[in-house]
This record gives C-alpha cells, sequence and structure tokens, in this order.
C-alpha cells in the first residue's frame, strides 16, 4: 500500500511534466501576445518590445519552457505578467474558497446522487423511480451556467433567502454555510446525477447477486441485507465514479466560480486566460491536475477498505 | 420411518411475466420424514429448483405460491408473514445452494457471514457466536478454522467455500435443508467429500434433507427417495431402489440411459430426444408426449393420473395403469 502511493507520487511528478508542457505549448502558440496586453491599446511598438524582451518572450519555445520547468522543480511557479504578483501566492489566496466549494459540491453530490440511486433501485419501476431518473438526467443535461443564474433569479433574487454570490465569510458560520448552499447545488447536480445513475444500476445488479440470497436464506432482516450484504458492494462502482467526477467538478469551478463571483482559482484561472497571462494559467491549471490525481489516489486507497480483493503490492 | 417432516400438498407455482402468469410448478405434492433424504431430479427448467424455492420462501419477486400448501411440522408455513417466514429460515430451513464461488458475499469475512445467523436466531453474544462458527467449521472438515474466520471467500477454494456454506445452513440445527445443486460447479473428488459431508451431518442431526439435482449419480449416492420431475410435473416418486431397479415412466428411462455405464463396454448412451416444453404450452394430454416413443392415442388427448405401483412407487404414465391394477389385486 504505501509502495503504491509512493509510486503514484512519481508517476504524479511526470503527469505535471507531460501537463506543464502541453499547457506551455498551448499558450505559446494561441493567438495574442501578453506582451500588447500588458503594454495596454497606447503603448508604441517600442515599448511592447521592451515588455517581451523584459519577460523573455523573444527567446526559442524550449529556452521558455526549460527556464519555466528550472523554475517549477525549484517550487517557483513564476510571477503573474499582469500584476507581477507571484502565482503562488495568487492561487494559495484563493484556493480555500475553491477547495470549500469543491468539497460541498461533492458531499452534495453524493448524498444526493447515493440517496436517489438507492430509492431508484430500491423501488424498481415506481414512480419514485422514474422521478429519480428524470432528476439524474435532467441534471446531466442542464448547463452549469444557466442553471446557477435561475438558482440566483428564484432564492437570492426573487426569495432572497440566500446570498447572490461571493465568499467572504468562513464556512463553519451560518453566513458561509448560506454562501455555499447555491454554488454547491449548482455545481454538484451535474455528479450527482452520475452517481445517482451508477449507484441504481449497481445496486439492481448486486441484489440479484447469489450471495444477497444467500443472506436471505439465512433469515437476515431485509433492512441488513440491503444495507450490509447490498450496499457495500454496489459502492465499488460508485467509488469510480465519484473519482472521475470529481475531476469534471474542478473543472466547473470555472464557471461556477464566474457566476457567483466567488474569489477562486477557476476565476482566477479564466482571467488569466483572457489576459493571456501564461504563468498564472499554467499554474493553476497544474493545481488542478495534482489536485484530481490526489483525489483519485483517495479512491483508490479508498476502494481497499470497501473490497478486500482488491490489494496493491 | 421415522415422522413426517414436511409435506407439499398440491402446489402450483406461478410467474407474473410480459406473457401473463405462467406455472412453473403444476400440481406437485411429495413428503419427507426426519432423517430422509429426498432427492428432486429433472432437467433445467423442469420445476425442481422452484419447488424447493417455494418450500423456504424465497421465490424471486414475480413468482408467488398461487395454491396448494406447504406445511412443516404440521403448519402452513406458506401462509406465514415475511417476518415469520424470515424467522424459520435459517434456523429450522436451511438452504445451499449450486455455486459457492458467487454464494458467498465477497466483501464479508467468513467469520461475519457464519455469525451472522448465530446471532440472528439463537441471539448468540459475537463471542459465542465466533466459538460455535469456529466449531462448525472444524465439524465440516475446514482445517485452521481460526484462520479462516478472518478469511474472505476468495481466499478459500471451491470446495472449502461449500463447506462454509454448509456450516452456515447448519448453524442453527434446522430440521430440513435444502440442498439446490450443492455439487453441480465442484470437482468430481470435491463432490464426493461433499456428498459424504452432507450425509454424514444429516445423521448427526437427524434432519430431512431435499437434495435438487440432474445428476443420477449424486441420486444414487444419497438419496433415500426419488421424485423425477418432468416440465412442473411430478411423473414418477419411489424408493431410490424402485426408481433405479424398476423404473416406470418413460422420461425416467431416458434419464437412467443418458447415464454413462462404465462396466457395460456394450452400453450405449441414449439422449432423450426433443427438449421441454415452454412453460406457457398448452398441451392436452401427458406433457412428455412429445418426446416419448411410447405415445399413444390416449397420451394426446387425456392427462395422466397417479397410477400407485406400490405403498411407495407412483408413475404418472398411462402405461402403468395396468401395473397399478396388478399391485391392487
Amino acid at each position: 500500500m504505501i509502495g503504491m502511493i509512493i509510486r503514484r507520487f512519481f508517476q504524479l511528478i511526470f503527469l505535471l511534466f507531460g501537463i506543464s508542457f502541453l499547457v506551455f505549448s498551448s499558450m505559446y502558440l494561441a493567438p495574442g501576445d501578453p506582451a500588447s496586453m500588458i503594454g495596454g491599446p497606447t503603448a508604441s511598438e517600442s515599448d511592447i518590445e521592451a515588455i517581451r524582451e523584459n519577460l523573455g518572450l523573444n527567446e526559442p519555445f524550449l529556452t521558455q519552457y526549460a527556464s519555466y520547468v528550472g523554475g517549477l522543480v525549484q517550487g517557483d511557479l513564476g510571477y503573474s505578467y499582469q500584476t507581477r504578483q507571484s502565482v503562488s501566492e495568487a492561487i494559495a489566496v484563493r484556493l480555500p474558497n475553491t477547495l470549500k466549494l469543491a468539497i460541498a459540491s461533492m458531499i452534495v453530490a453524493i448524498i444526493i446522487g447515493i440517496l436517489a440511486g438507492l430509492i431508484s433501485a430500491l423501488k424498481h419501476n415506481s414512480w419514485l423511480d422514474v422521478g429519480s431518473t428524470t432528476f439524474a438526467l435532467a441534471g446531466i443535461s442542464i448547463p452549469n451556467f444557466w442553471m446557477g443564474a435561475v438558482l440566483i433569479l428564484v432564492f437570492a433574487v426573487n426569495l432572497q433567502w440566500l446570498p447572490v454570490g461571493g465568499m467572504s465569510s468562513p464556512w463553519y458560520t451560518i453566513e458561509g454555510m448560506k454562501e455555499l448552499i447555491l454554488p454547491a447545488i449548482t455545481l454538484g447536480t451535474g455528479a450527482a446525477a452520475m452517481i445517482a445513475r451508477m449507484t441504481r444500476s449497481s445496486m439492481l445488479e448486486v441484489i440479484r447477486a447469489d450471495y444477497v440470497r444467500t443472506a436471505r436464506a439465512k433469515g437476515v432482516k431485509e433492512s441488513s441485507v440491503i444495507w450490509i450484504h447490498t450496499l457495500k458492494n454496489a459502492m465499488i462502482p460508485v467509488l469510480t465514479v465519484i473519482g472521475v467526477n470529481f475531476g469534471s467538478l474542478l473543472g466547473g469551478t470555472i464557471i461556477t466560480e464566474k457566476v457567483f463571483a466567488i474569489n477562486g482559482v477557476g476565476r482566477l484561472m479564466i482571467d488569466a486566460i483572457a489576459a493571456r497571462d501564461f504563468p498564472m494559467v499554467q499554474g493553476s491549471v497544474l493545481l488542478v491536475a495534482t489536485l484530481f490525481v490526489l483525489v483519485n489516489l483517495i479512491v483508490d486507497i479508498v476502494y481497499t477498505y470497501v473490497d478486500p480483493r482488491i490489494k496493491y503490492q | 420411518m421415522g415422522e413426517t417432516l414436511l409435506e407439499v400438498k398440491n402446489i402450483v407455482t406461478e410467474f407474473r411475466t410480459a406473457d401473463g402468469q405462467l406455472p412453473a410448478v403444476r400440481d406437485v405434492s411429495f413428503s419427507l420424514n426426519k432423517g430422509e433424504t429426498l432427492c428432486i431430479v429433472g432437467e433445467s427448467g423442469c420445476g425442481k429448483s422452484i419447488t424447493s424455492l417455494s418450500v423456504i420462501g424465497l421465490l424471486p419477486s414475480n413468482g408467488k405460491i398461487a395454491s396448494g400448501e406447504v406445511l412443516y411440522e404440521g403448519e402452513a408455513i406458506n401462509k406465514y408473514s415475511p417476518e415469520q417466514m424470515r424467522r424459520i429460515r435459517g434456523n429450522k430451513i436451511s438452504m445451499i445452494f449450486q455455486e459457492p464461488m458467487t454464494a458467498l458475499n465477497p466483501v464479508l469475512t467468513i467469520g461475519f457471514q457464519l455469525r451472522e445467523p448465530l446471532m440472528l436466531h439463537e441471539k448468540l453474544s459475537k463471542n459465542e457466536a465466533t466459538k460455535k462458527g469456529i466449531e462448525l467449521l472444524k465439524k465440516v472438515g475446514i482445517p485452521y478454522p481460526e484462520k479462516r474466520m478472518n478469511q474472505y471467500p476468495h481466499e478459500l477454494s471451491g470446495g472449502m467455500r461449500q463447506r462454509v456454506m454448509i456450516a452456515i445452513a447448519l448453524s442453527c440445527n434446522p430440521g430440513l435443508l435444502i440442498a439446490d445443486e450443492p455439487t453441480t460447479a465442484l470437482d468430481v473428488t470435491i463432490q464426493a467429500q461433499i456428498l459424504d459431508l452432507i450425509n454424514d451431518l444429516k445423521n448427526d442431526y437427524h434432519m430431512g434433507v431435499i437434495m435438487v439435482t440432474h445428476d443420477m449419480g449424486v441420486v444414487a449416492e444419497v438419496a433415500d427417495r426419488v421424485m423425477v420431475m418432468y416440465a412442473g410435473k411430478k411423473v414418477e416418486e419411489g424408493t431410490v431402489e424402485e426408481i433405479f431397479n424398476s423404473p416406470k415412466h418413460p422420461y425416467t428411462i431416458g434419464l437412467l440411459n443418458s447415464v454413462p455405464n462404465v462396466d457395460d463396454p456394450d452400453f450405449e448412451l441414449e439422449a432423450i430426444p426433443g427438449s421441454l416444453p415452454s412453460l406457457n404450452d398448452e398441451i392436452i394430454g401427458c406433457r412428455f408426449q412429445d418426446r416419448c416413443k411410447f405415445a399413444s392415442e390416449k397420451c394426446r388427448s387425456q392427462e395422466p393420473p397417479e397410477f400407485n405401483i406400490s405403498s411407495s412407487h407412483i408413475a404418472s404414465c398411462w402405461l402403468e395403469e395396468e401395473g397399478e391394477l396388478r399391485w391392487q389385486s
């Protein structure tokens, strides 16, 4: 197990190199010149040239990449072209908000998803099942930005139950929780729908398994048949879905943070892309990739507790 | 022999399907004494498993006993509520299944699965149940039982798992053990061991055993009495000697002829031609008529009743009409 974790960390390093190269080259090839963005519309040609020289943008691609990676291995993510602020600092300030949002959304997704899937499977072919599958289909189909806008309109603007946006209070206060509710629902619904569908099909499969019949033949109470003999087995594929969905959820923070005006890494990233602020984009993408890999590592570790047949050498 | 443990009277088990109500078991009656082994024999789909599931009340959700009675020690258990039935299962009536590889829960330890019925039915504490569990594993011939308690099913071989299943089934000293093809998925050498084990335990616990099988070799090994089923109906019933030495129903004869005889070099393996009729086929007359080389006009127009050939031997075949007369005179 420890060996597996160490190996994963080495894999992560190589993965991050790969990702940094991809992001670096795509930014290099993308249209738009950071120097002229920084100089602004009034800057003269020579000013822009000076900025370019200053940022090292005139160097050949590989030299630029090498110097970036050189900083990276020393833990230096570089400085923002726009604000000259250190990228690591800029991210560190915003990371807590993004993590809060991602974790809250995942909790929403897991609770709603598993409950809906369970109800669906246990009341197979009833109106509850139909309702929950319809919810799942809607959840997958509705885009984040639309859902966020509608929720704001209904619960913040019209009913005025919850704040329109922002995230400034600590999460453990009432205010902080109120700020989290709408963004977490917006971001979590898609993942909830995926989890619900997987839970449903997995439960339906396991409930017909021979060992569930054995449990009934032993005279086990129906509640234990579901909670002990069925659920643990049915959760194995659901775990995979949770891990994979965490990735798209992190991607979803970009839009959700924008819609709810949350000062997080997602918003930082989208603003950086618009401003051609390469180091900032690089830094945030690498962070998101690292989070994704870590979450999937956690999922892999949880597997061994759920399924004794899985062992890592 | 002994007192009656189980009596099944005219049960009809139906399944609700897209094609309407389909009867899988048609008007089947049999009885079982304490300490006796009854083998239910027939080819796949003949209703033998459904008959046994009807007894223990574990029919799939779309199946139900439409009419008839299941009496266990004189009590009509088919009228019991699901909760009453649950208290009987694993306690007075136990069942072991065909596939030991999938019949144990892969994510729970052997110990957990073995303790469960003991704690539920016998109200033992966890410690007492562990002790009793270790004893049971010893009894069914599992080496290092203490170690096995903490292992998971995938760490055991198929034969070992079937022994664990037997230990679980016997944990609460049931009066009736239903074994649905318990050896079909096992190696031949292991098969004999498992059959011996079931036989020994039957004698120790003085249980009634219903063994569902399609293997005539298994029947010869363990049965006291045999019931042959075809397309949802009982076609012949008798002691094991009667069935093997003087089978009456052409289907039983066919079954026996399709078992290779290694002692006789001239023996020709004879398959029964054709296949089982579908559940929703409305057949007038005998259900075996299309595959029977003796079928007459009468077989195609009238369903044969049960004819008594001796006090213990019954066959549902028009050919035995005279046999009954002979026995009565």
